[in-house]
């Protein structure tokens, strides 16, 4: 029994540890949301008074509104398409012996690790070899390719999580592969495909670097606060937009991460097994 | 009509059985249909990462002539890195800058991956959640947080005035090395911690149990134990910081000033102001190069150390 205790004993170090780390994590962030209410073109202490008036200031400019859309627009697409694909590729992966499997996988999840720059230019030199005039579609393109290995990653737990049996059965009782999928693996997978759609939303809905090099005339969300920082006396609206962005993106991955809870919790037990 | 259908999904779901060409048919075929889900996802990667990558390997030897290409085949851009030494400088910096990174994110992560993996036994899920969280928001606006903290009259600085610490702003807190790297630090610490914490939870723990019934005390227990049996977490961690900072271009252009600009920054002016598009493909080729070479030998070494160690 001491032999145990030790392990479960609680480590008040490393408590307080934990603590700060959480603390220092969030509060650089956290100051984006108190400064933005504040009542001063200046980001500094102390506080000046409280304001709502930058959030009021940012309603009615037409170019935030313009380059809101233009972002829920590609991430919307981006993430449909990322996860539709992601479906089919993570049940190749979790389901079928695949010839070289390990290099492909390793190839499509290249964009987690690879410098965004590279990929960003590497885009750009191929769509003006082609005469492919940049716009919101080329933006696209490049954010399916970011958001693809977070799609896949976020559903091969699912499929892993679930017996092949069932599929096997539904087989044998006579459905087709495609009826076998929508009537069994799909219902089987699907928070894992909602995480997903709304994971690759928020990266591809906050996603700068590939906008930066693919995006033309319209600017995206991101892009559009980047052209804002120049202007020291845009500062405060920056605040307010940015405080909104991360607000809603916190929800969004909260609610992605929630709902697939379990199959990630199977996977980090199963990994404990292995 | 229907026995068609039994057959054509038995043929995918069924696991290959029976001897000789049978079996070698239900392989291929089981093989060809998870290709060919896999190929909408392989398309696409092929479509915009390696024909992209290739097209930039030919421009890298490649010549820029007023606003064309001089199209025939020389090195011209790879002797200008090598005789210009400001590019050499600048990705040196890089390495050095990312370099940094990884080690102070890496050892700061570690205790904390320790932490949840050894003491958490209730609600796992809520701390990782809670730690990977601020990973999938805005890079960007988490870096301009950054720059609102450090900036000349921000909130370090202007905290330690009103308090009467200090007279004047500290300089050195905005537009240097260290801010970039303090910021890549804690950019990257949730992708950090996951291979770390996965790699903690796998120990077995009896393991531990037998160390210290074999007379070992904590902190021998956790260099012969622990730490060695987690260091694939750490391996991992480190390159998956390691590669995509060092060619990082938000938070240098942000944070870094003259002093704090790295190679990712020279990229994009030549593919922005200086508008010299095979001199940048030549780079990110060089950068990519260094990247891989740093990563491989810093993998051989580490697993030879760990075969040293067991």
């Amino acid at each position: 029994m001491s032999s145990k205790s030790y392990i479960r004993r609680p480590n008040r170090t490393l408590q307080i540890y934990a603590a700060i780390f959480l603390i220092v994590l969030y509060v650089p962030v956290l100051f984006l949301p108190l400064f933005s209410f504040n009542d001063s073109i200046y980001v500094k202490f102390p506080l000046s008074g409280f304001t709502t008036q930058w959030y009021v200031e940012l309603f009615h400019r037409e170019p935030v509104w313009a380059a809101l859309m233009n972002s829920v627009k590609v991430g919307v697409t981006t993430s449909l398409i990322a996860t539709g694909f992601g479906v089919f590729a993570a049940k190749a992966i979790t389901r079928y012996r695949i010839p070289g499997r390990g290099p492909l996988v390793g190839f499509i999840m290249l964009p987690l690790v690879v410098p965004g720059i590279i990929f960003g230019v590497a885009l750009l030199v191929l769509l003006s070899q082609l005469g492919i005039p940049l716009s919101l579609y080329t933006v696209t393109i490049g954010h399916v390719i970011v958001c693809l290995p977070f799609s896949i990653a976020t559903l091969i737990p699912r499929f892993e999580g679930f017996d092949r049996s069932i599929e096997e059965a539904s087989a044998d009782l006579g459905e087709n592969a495609w009826w076998t999928f929508w009537r069994v693996t799909f219902p089987m997978v699907f928070p894992g495909i909602l995480a997903s759609l709304l994971l690759t939303f928020t990266v591809s809905f906050d996603e700068f670097i590939m906008a930066f090099f693919l995006s033309g005339t319209d600017p995206t969300l991101p892009m559009y606060i980047w052209g804002q920082l120049r202007f020291p006396k845009e500062f405060p609206s920056i605040l307010a937009m940015a405080s909104i962005i991360l607000v809603v993106s916190f929800i969004l991955v909260f609610i992605g991460q929630w709902i697939n809870r379990d199959a990630q919790a199977k996977t980090l037990a199963n990994e404990d097994k292995k | 009509m229907s026995g068609e259908r039994v057959t054509s999904a038995n043929s995918g779901l069924s696991k290959p059985s029976g001897t000789g060409r049978l079996s070698g048919l239900l392989q291929r075929s089981e093989a060809a249909r998870g290709i060919s889900l896999l190929s909408p996802t392989l398309l696409i990667m092929i479509i915009g990462v390696a024909i992209p990558f290739g097209i930039l390997v030919v421009m890298s030897f490649w010549t820029q002539v007023g606003f064309g290409f001089d199209t025939s085949l020389t090195l011209a851009n790879y002797q200008n890195f090598g005789e210009r030494p400001i590019y050499g400088a600048l990705l040196t910096r890089s390495l050095w800058m990312s370099g940094a990174a990884t080690v102070a994110t890496v050892l700061l992560c570690y205790p904390m991956a320790y932490f949840v993996a050894f003491h958490i036994h209730r609600n796992k899920m809520i701390w990782i959640v809670l730690i990977t969280l601020p990973f999938w928001t805005s890079y960007l606006l988490r870096v301009f947080a950054w720059k609102v903290v450090l900036g000349y009259e921000g909130v370090i600085n202007s905290a330690l005035m009103t308090l009467g610490l200090i007279k004047t702003p500290l300089e050195f807190l905005l537009y240097s090395q260290s801010a970039v790297v303090i910021t890549l630090a804690h950019a990257w610490a949730a992708f950090a911690i996951l291979p770390m914490y996965v790699s903690l939870e796998k120990i077995d723990k009896s393991l531990l149990e037998a160390a210290t019934d074999l007379g070992d005390g904590p902190v021998w227990r956790f260099f012969r134990i622990t730490l060695p049996l987690s260091l694939p977490g750490v391996i991992s961690a480190s390159l998956l910081i390691f590669i995509p900072t060092t060619g990082d271009y938000i938070t240098p252009a942000l944070l870094g000033g003259p002093d704090g600009a790295m190679i990712g920054n020279l990229i994009q002016k030549q593919f922005g102001a200086i508008n010299n598009w095979p001199m940048g493909a030549t780079l990110s080729i060089i950068l990519m190069l260094s990247i891989a070479t740093i990563a491989l030998v810093f993998m051989f070494v580490t697993n030879f150390v760990r075969k040293r160690i067991s």
